[in-house]
């Protein structure tokens, strides 16, 4: 009945603690489908690894309905939701690997723990192995692996029990950049040659933009904004978003604040492939007023380059809005940047 | 006393510390490896938390702990004799021995599977692993190294106390030394078995290093 490989029903999260009740989770509401690959990003203690937590009940909302392949987990005994959590895998900033375990064993265990029979099970962790591109480490331990490695390890297990979705909590945090990337160019192909689900738990921008086609900002406990990343990042609503989206952006204001004039000001999304500055330059010429440019990146969302900018029209009311009825008239999509958004 | 006697007294009491410690920590473990790994699974934080039985067990093996061995096993006597028909000698002994040592173990095991990280229990329960899998195949795996240098620990502990109860007339090694070295006093035989008895712990720290540090993948 359902079309949304998980739904996240109106899920709230409490901690009782010694300071109190601590509201983790305000009423999320989230659909994710077969095939995605989601990201979430949240400053820290926003929320996200409990939200990540709760799709495959580790842990149990307080209130609300988690659906996955359209049944409800909440409500399953331990034996049923154990059989559901091997088609939902994690992996994890830590790696969590069995240390007694070399390699084949831990991608061993998650079939050892389902019955299957040894011989098969260390047949198919080989051809994991070769799969995360690690197989010359099949009989080492995780104290001889580097990070990158020992997240390949966990990969490879998490694809062990033929999952439809991989949660992956800050998967690639504890990673130097270039690994990193070595990572995520490993999930990316998970996600598209194995259809498999992704959700992405993230503080970092980039993380999203080369791994995630939609995204879900988190702040507090509640989810503030989410759709596509390319939308988002075109046009973030919320100054959550905004401020994840384009933390250099958030910088630069802050060192030019009372520099320059912060009113008039406009972001300016567009393609790679179509380039405004010509038309700013044309503007200025042919209206004969300023424009200060604050703000220029190029950046890779997906498979797609955008660039944005900011700049600053001139203070004179008048002739700003002479600016933005221009850009207009050019075709420039742009968003004004308003003073509260401070 | 010529040499081929003492010999003779000194073999017999060898064998019978060995035997009280062998039979006392395995029935010891027997009985305190499930109490310490109960008390981590019911632990607040653990995998399956029931509060009344973390407190009452941990309550249990606190008291029992917390009684010096000697009045332990003065205070069991009674209670043994009734049970075995005497309150004197190795298997009197070891009744006390397993009592004493098994809260003992408890508390030794529980320590070593704090140390397995939560991380990786959380991590074997988003596979779906029931209970009693996480205990077989994570926590005591994952525990190992430390579980063995405990079980030495707890040996040579447990070969403390035999010697203890040697001053109430518990048999081997410990009750030679008082017999002879105290009552009789004849110093060379105390002072051969104390030589002996700290053979016996080192040779079994040893082990108990050697074994741990061989089954632990962390390292090599
Ligand atoms: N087991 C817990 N007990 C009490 N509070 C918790 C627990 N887990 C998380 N929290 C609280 O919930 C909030 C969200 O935490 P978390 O989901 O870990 O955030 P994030 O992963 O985004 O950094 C924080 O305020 C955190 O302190
Ligand atoms: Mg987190």
């Amino acid at each position: 009945m359902s079309e949304h490989i998980i739904s996240l029903q109106g899920v709230t999260k409490e901690f009782d603690t010694k300071g109190g009740k601590v509201v983790a989770l305000k009423d999320i509401n989230l659909d994710i489908d077969e095939g995605d690959s989601y990201g979430i990003i949240g400053l820290s203690g926003a929320g996200k690894s409990t939200l990540v937590r709760t799709i495959n009940l580790l842990e149990q909302p307080t209130e609300g309905k988690v659906l996955f392949d359209g049944e409800n987990l909440t409500g399953l005994r331990s034996k049923d939701l154990n059989l559901k959590r091997r088609k939902i895998s994690m992996i994890f900033q830590q790696f969590n690997l069995l240390m007694q375990r070399d390699a084949i064993g831990n991608i061993c265990f998650p079939l050892e723990l389902a019955g299957v029979p040894r011989a098969d099970a260390e047949k198919k962790a080989l051809e994991l192995l070769k799969v995360v591109d690690l197989e010359d480490r099949a009989h080492s331990y995780p104290s001889q692996l580097s990070g990158g490695q020992k997240q390949r390890v966990a990969i490879a297990r998490a694809l062990a029990s033929d999952p439809e979705v991989i949660l992956c909590d800050e998967a690639t945090s504890a990673l130097d950049p270039k690994t990193t990337r070595a990572i995520l160019a490993l999930l990316k192909k998970i996600n598209e040659e194995r259809g498999i689900t992704l959700v992405v738990i993230t503080h970092e921008m980039d993380v999203i933009k080369q791994l995630c086609k939609k995204v879900a900002v988190i702040e507090g406990g509640e989810i503030v904004e989410s759709g596509k990343v390319t939308d988002i990042f075109a046009q973030p609503k919320t100054q959550a978003a905004r401020r994840l989206f384009f933390p250099d952006e958030q910088k630069m204001e802050l060192e030019n604040r009372g520099k320059t004039s912060t009113k008039n000001r406009l972001r300016i999304v567009y393609d790679g492939r179509s380039a405004y500055d010509p038309t700013i330059a044309n503007m200025i010429m042919e209206l004969r007023a300023p424009v200060n440019i604050l703000y220029a990146n190029m950046d890779v969302v997906g498979d797609e380059q955008k660039g944005q900018m900011v700049i600053c029209l001139a203070d004179d009311e008048k002739i700003a809005d002479k600016q933005k009825k221009y850009l207009k008239e050019h075709g420039v999509n742009f968003t004004e940047i308003k003073e509260e958004e401070e | 006393m010529d040499a081929a006697t003492l010999t003779g007294l000194l073999w017999e009491g060898l064998l019978q510390t060995l035997y009280m410690t062998i039979i006392a920590t395995l029935v010891a473990y027997i009985i305190g490896l499930p109490i310490g790994v109960s008390l981590i699974v019911t632990s607040p934080n653990g995998i399956k938390p029931i509060g009344w039985y973390n407190k009452v067990m941990g309550f249990i093996v606190n008291v029992i702990r917390s009684v010096p061995f000697l009045i332990l096993m003065i205070a069991l006597m009674p209670y043994i004799r009734k049970l075995i028909g005497t309150g004197i000698g190795t298997s009197a002994t070891t009744a006390a021995l397993i009592v004493a040592a098994a809260p003992f173990v408890a508390r030794m095991v529980e320590q070593s599977l704090l140390e397995v990280d939560p991380g990786v229990v959380e991590a074997a329960q988003s596979m779906g692993a029931s209970n009693m899998q996480i205990i077989r195949k994570v926590m005591l795996l994952e525990a190992r190294p430390s579980l063995l240098n405990g079980a030495a620990v707890a040996t040579i502990t447990i070969l403390g106390y035999s010697a203890m109860a040697g001053s109430i007339g518990g048999g081997g090694l410990g009750d030679i030394a008082i017999r002879y070295g105290l009552h009789r006093f004849q110093p060379a035989i105390m002072w051969i078995t104390v030589i002996v008895l700290v053979i016996l712990v080192q040779i079994m720290q040893e082990i108990g290093i050697k074994v741990a540090a061989k089954l632990d993948n962390r390292i090599n």
